[in-house]
């Protein structure tokens, strides 16, 4: 089937099966390998793209679906090298370790701050809640994005909480 | 309370985190070659069953299929190398025979990976289903035998007290026993359960092979933590010589011990590509991995402990049956003897572990953070507490009183037969106890239950053993010599000062996440003062690097970290003997600082970089006899383990009327030696807790009796997620390692060994006002709320 969508600001058409899954598509015929694969089956995330907006699971969506939308992926985020906030707080508050997640979670937490500009520790956890990280504990992600809102409201972000020192008795 | 700084470092940010966050890293997945053809596998539904037939007619004949691989095709191979060979090897492919659900019975090769699946779906096996095995106990009975040429189900026994001196063991059994003869003694005894776990790195393990024709030789992609290993064990499959496989581990999603394998989908994929001259890559499903993928823990046992009134141990026992699954894989047998390494924790009391190795109907267990350690603290934390309990003591007084003293340090003796590096464990509980406010904390859960409610305090203890290894472990198994690579477990680096002043380091490693490239560069650059972005480090390329061992087993820093270390001395030795020659002043004098090379004293005397490195390569502009270029390579092995501890406390909020289970605080107090960055240890570190308190709460890898595995989804195994963890707050002391230069112990595990208890003896605490002294992990709503019913109608201990 012929389609017709906008992916990361540029107009693509393409001939696609039925059965191909957007995150099929996006990897194997766009080339955009950063929308990553952890499960197939809605429960991780690793998979997940903002379509007009929102931030969907591209796992459980059919690439004919996503006819005549328009789609970001983690590598359309940065603008001309400058990195997204998002981007930039996950550099900076250690928000990553292998990576796997990161893109789907980078996305997750784009979608977030778009709905709400000071989300407290709480609405953060709960908005990645879909998004399955085995590496960080989950700790520095918050950090992450507790950093990247503060940066789009324009204000100073928390310093980071890792201690150089050690305690001594 | 004073601080000191022992950071060799600092919370760098990671080199190598800009491709990541932009979604630009590469992992196996990613990568496509010209005429790159998809591997899938046709799965056995039952655990245990004879192959009957097996037709593949239909799915030859769809078009764009490739070729069929049953264990006709590939049993000239061999079964899988292990290097740990006890127990029952796993062939390729299932030959006659399937020994667990899941396991691969044939492997179809197609032009895409829709088709491949489809193929799958098109071979048609009959089987006739067998008896399963895989109650442990059972297992252990041989009332049926997983695999007829083996004697018995039981592969080996490990037993320690201390390991490897029979007349010193029967001793420490003779004292154990005495003990609990006496009537001024306490024994306390639990059976527990340290659970099947799934690894469930995030990415799902991929492999993407192809023979090179006419160059004779293999590249092959593979999301491994050992690519050194795996290139061995392909050439050795395959009769190649070591160089004529080059594996590269790319970007790698997660390991933590499930990559640390050498997989038969490796071995079966570069078989496919040299068969058929193409590129074969073989991805993983979420939904196949846990039967493909080797799972963790899986120990049955029972812990004793006796001791006095007033807090002394007098003998510890835990005897427990360990489950391997069908075969035995890479370290499979090894794995329960790591454990054994800390069977006796950080105690100096008697310890007797004896622990009974079974093959059961059941994927293979290996590797997964912490392996074997941390079930074998699980054990003696746990039975800890309720030895507290028992005689009404302070849990963090009765570790304290039975702890190694720091006197013995370096070198210490540990009960169950080996020689500790470092330590201090009561510098480190006390700092744990007064940073946190231990008392303070008491009091809090004091007024919390006063009030009603259901708060408990959770403290454990924990040693490590990490940094694998010393050179003379080869004797007990820590060589890749199975896979025809026989070294020890050393470390190596490389580091080159480029002849624009740049450098290179190249390393054996195979992280897969711990940011080795931003750790290293540090190292170097500390060394050599050249700027860490000047420096840049590539490792997982076995082509590249050299001879490596891998990542796992907290050892890269400690091992390889030291190997470059000392590469980055003989640099340095080197240039400051070219500076001398260029500056005219005396070796001693040239110093590495800011970017550049000074003269002591003679601040207008100095050199950049690009200069030394320019002469460097110019050898005619040299002292005699220097020879040209700026480079070395180190080998290092150390002379010991290293043995990181530490203390960690939760403090957890039950509702006896649903069960759940809230984490209000969890702390934690590790040592592990000097720092390098203490952003990525801490990393290490959070990460490593939400693995142990996943356990503790969450994950169970459960099997019913016929062997199907009834969690294998990520709905039926949940993950933690961030709404379930909290906050983590650590600290730290330090206790240098004497085993290497840096003074560092490994961090990636010691999360995972010390939270899980940490985290059942806070429930457990919380629960003890309603009778409850013991639920087996994990501790799900329900369990809990059963165990509380349970302790109310008396049933519970
Ligand atoms: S791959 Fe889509 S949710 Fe896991
Ligand atoms: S960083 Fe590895 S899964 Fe999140």
């Amino acid at each position: 089937m012929k389609i017709s969508l906008t992916i990361n600001g540029r107009e693509v058409s393409a001939d696609v099966e039925p059965r191909t899954l957007l995150v099929h598509f996006l990897r194997e015929d766009q080339g955009l390998t950063g929308t990553h694969i952890g499960c197939e089956t809605s429960y991780c995330g690793a998979c997940t793209v903002l379509v007009d907006g929102k931030t969907v699971k591209s796992c459980t969506m059919f690439a004919v679906q996503a006819d005549g939308a328009s789609i970001t992926t983690v590598e359309g985020l940065a603008d001309n090298g400058q990195l997204h906030p998002v981007q930039e707080g996950f550099w900076e508050r250690h928000g990553l370790q292998c990576g796997y997640c990161t893109p789907g979670m980078i996305m997750s937490a784009v979608g977030l701050l778009q709905e709400k500009q000071s989300p407290s520790e709480d609405e953060i956890r709960h908005a990645i809640e879909g998004n399955l990280c085995r590496c960080t504990g989950y700790h520095n992600i918050v950090r992450a994005i507790e950093y990247a809102a503060a940066k789009m409201r324009g204000e100073e972000p928390p310093p980071p909480d890792w201690e150089e020192e050690e305690v001594s008795v | 309370m004073t601080t000191t700084t022992s950071v060799l470092g600092g919370a760098v940010r990671r080199r190598e985190d800009p491709a990541l966050v932009q979604g630009r890293g590469r992992y196996v997945d990613d990568i496509k070659l010209p005429g790159m053809l998809h591997a899938a596998f046709v799965r056995s539904p039952y655990a245990r069953a004879r192959i009957t037939s097996i037709d593949a007619s239909a799915a030859l004949a769809m078009e764009g299929v490739h070729a069929v691989y049953t264990a006709d095709d590939v049993r000239h191979l061999g079964p899988l190398l292990a290097q740990v060979p006890v127990g029952k090897l796993r062939p390729l492919l299932a030959d006659g025979m399937v020994n667990h659900a899941g396991e691969a019975v044939a492997m179809v090769v197609a032009e895409s990976r829709y088709l491949a699946q489809d193929a799958v779906d098109a071979v048609v096996v009959d089987y006739e289903p067998l008896e399963a095995v895989v109650d442990l106990r059972d297992a252990a009975s041989d009332r049926i035998k997983v695999h007829d040429d083996l004697d018995s189900n039981v592969i080996i026994t490990w037993e320690a007290g201390p390991f490897g001196n029979e007349e010193a063991m029967a001793e420490t059994k003779r004292k154990i026993a005495e003990a609990k003869q006496r009537d001024d003694t306490v024994v306390v005894s639990l059976d527990m359960v340290n659970q099947r776990l799934i690894p469930t790195a995030i990415e799902p393990r991929a492999v993407l092979a192809n023979w090179m024709p006419g160059y004779e030789r293999f590249e092959v992609y593979s999301s491994t933590q050992v690519p050194h290993a795996l290139a061995g064990a392909i050439a050795k499959t395959f009769g190649l010589a070591s160089n004529a496989v080059r594996v590269v581990a790319p970007e790698v999603g997660g390991g933590f011990g499930a990559k640390l394998n050498v997989y038969a989908d490796e071995i079966l994929v570069s078989f496919a590509s040299k068969a058929l001259g193409r590129p074969v890559k073989y991805t993983e499903t979420r939904r196949e991995s846990p039967h493909n993928t080797i799972q963790g823990r899986g120990w049955l046992g029972t812990a004793t402990i006796v001791g006095t009134r007033d807090g002394e141990v007098l003998g510890y026992e835990i005897h427990a049956i360990c489950d391997m699954g069908a075969y035995s894989q890479n370290f499979t047998a090894a794995i329960p003897f790591l454990g054994v390494f800390v069977g006796s924790g950080q105690y100096k009391f008697p310890t007797h572990m004896k622990l009974d190795l079974v093959h059961t109907n059941t994927m293979t267990t290996d590797a997964y953070r912490g392996a074997g350690r941390p079930e074998a603290i699980y054990y003696l934390e746990r039975i800890l507490d309720e030895y507290a309990a028992a005689i009404g003591m302070d849990p963090a007084e009765v570790r304290r009183k039975n702890y190694i003293p720091a006197d013995q340090f370096p070198g210490a003796m540990a009960p169950v037969g080996f020689a500790l590096d470092t330590g201090d464990y009561e510098k480190n509980l006390d700092a744990a106890l007064r940073f946190f406010g231990w008392e303070d904390l008491k009091a809090e859960r004091d007024r919390a239950r006063a009030e009603g409610r259901y708060v408990g305090l959770g403290l454990s203890s924990y040693v490590e053993v990490c940094g694998f290894g010393p050179s003379a472990l080869v004797d007990l198994g820590f060589s890749w010599s199975e896979y025809g690579l026989p070294s020890a477990f050393n470390g190596s680096g490389l580091v080159r000062v480029n002849p624009d002043g740049t450098a290179t380091v190249i390393i054996g490693t195979g992280p897969s996440g711990q940011g080795h490239q931003t750790t290293w560069a540090q190292i170097v650059s500390r060394e050599l003062g050249i700027p860490e972005d000047r420096i840049r480090v590539t490792h997982g390329d076995t082509a590249e690097s050299p001879m490596g061992i891998g990542t796992f087993g907290s050892r890269s820093a400690a091992v390889d970290g030291a190997a470059t270390y000392e590469a980055a001395q003989k640099v340095r030795e080197k240039a400051a003997r070219i500076a001398a020659h260029l500056l005219e002043a005396a070796e001693e004098d040239i110093r590495f600082e800011n970017g550049g090379i000074h003269v002591a004293g003679s601040p207008d005397k100095s050199l950049t970089w690009e200069d030394l490195a320019k002469t460097a390569y110019q050898p005619h502009l040299l002292p005699e006899g220097l020879g040209g270029g700026l480079e070395a390579h180190s080998v290092f092995s150390p002379s010991n383990a290293t043995w990181p501890f530490g203390t960690h406390i939760a403090m957890v909020e039950v509702d006896p009327e649903t069960g759940d289970v809230d984490i209000l605080r969890y702390m934690a107090m590790d040592d592990c030696g000097n720092v390098i960055n203490p952003m990525i240890v801490n990393g290490q570190i959070h990460g490593g807790i939400a693995q142990g308190v996943g356990q503790a709460l969450f994950e169970d890898a459960i099997y019913d009796s016929d062997g199907n595995l009834l969690t294998g989804s990520l709905v039926d195994y949940p993950l933690p997620t961030a709404a379930d963890l909290p906050n983590f707050e650590l600290r730290r002391t330090v206790t240098p390692s004497d085993a290497n230069p840096l003074g560092v112990k490994g961090i990636g595990e010691a999360g995972t060994i010390a939270s899980a208890q940490t985290i059942v003896n806070a429930v457990v605490d919380a629960l003890r006002p309603l009778g409850v002294r013991h639920i087996d992990m994990p501790l799900r709503p329900k369990r809990v709320w059963q165990a509380i019913q349970d302790a109310q109608s008396g049933r519970n201990g």
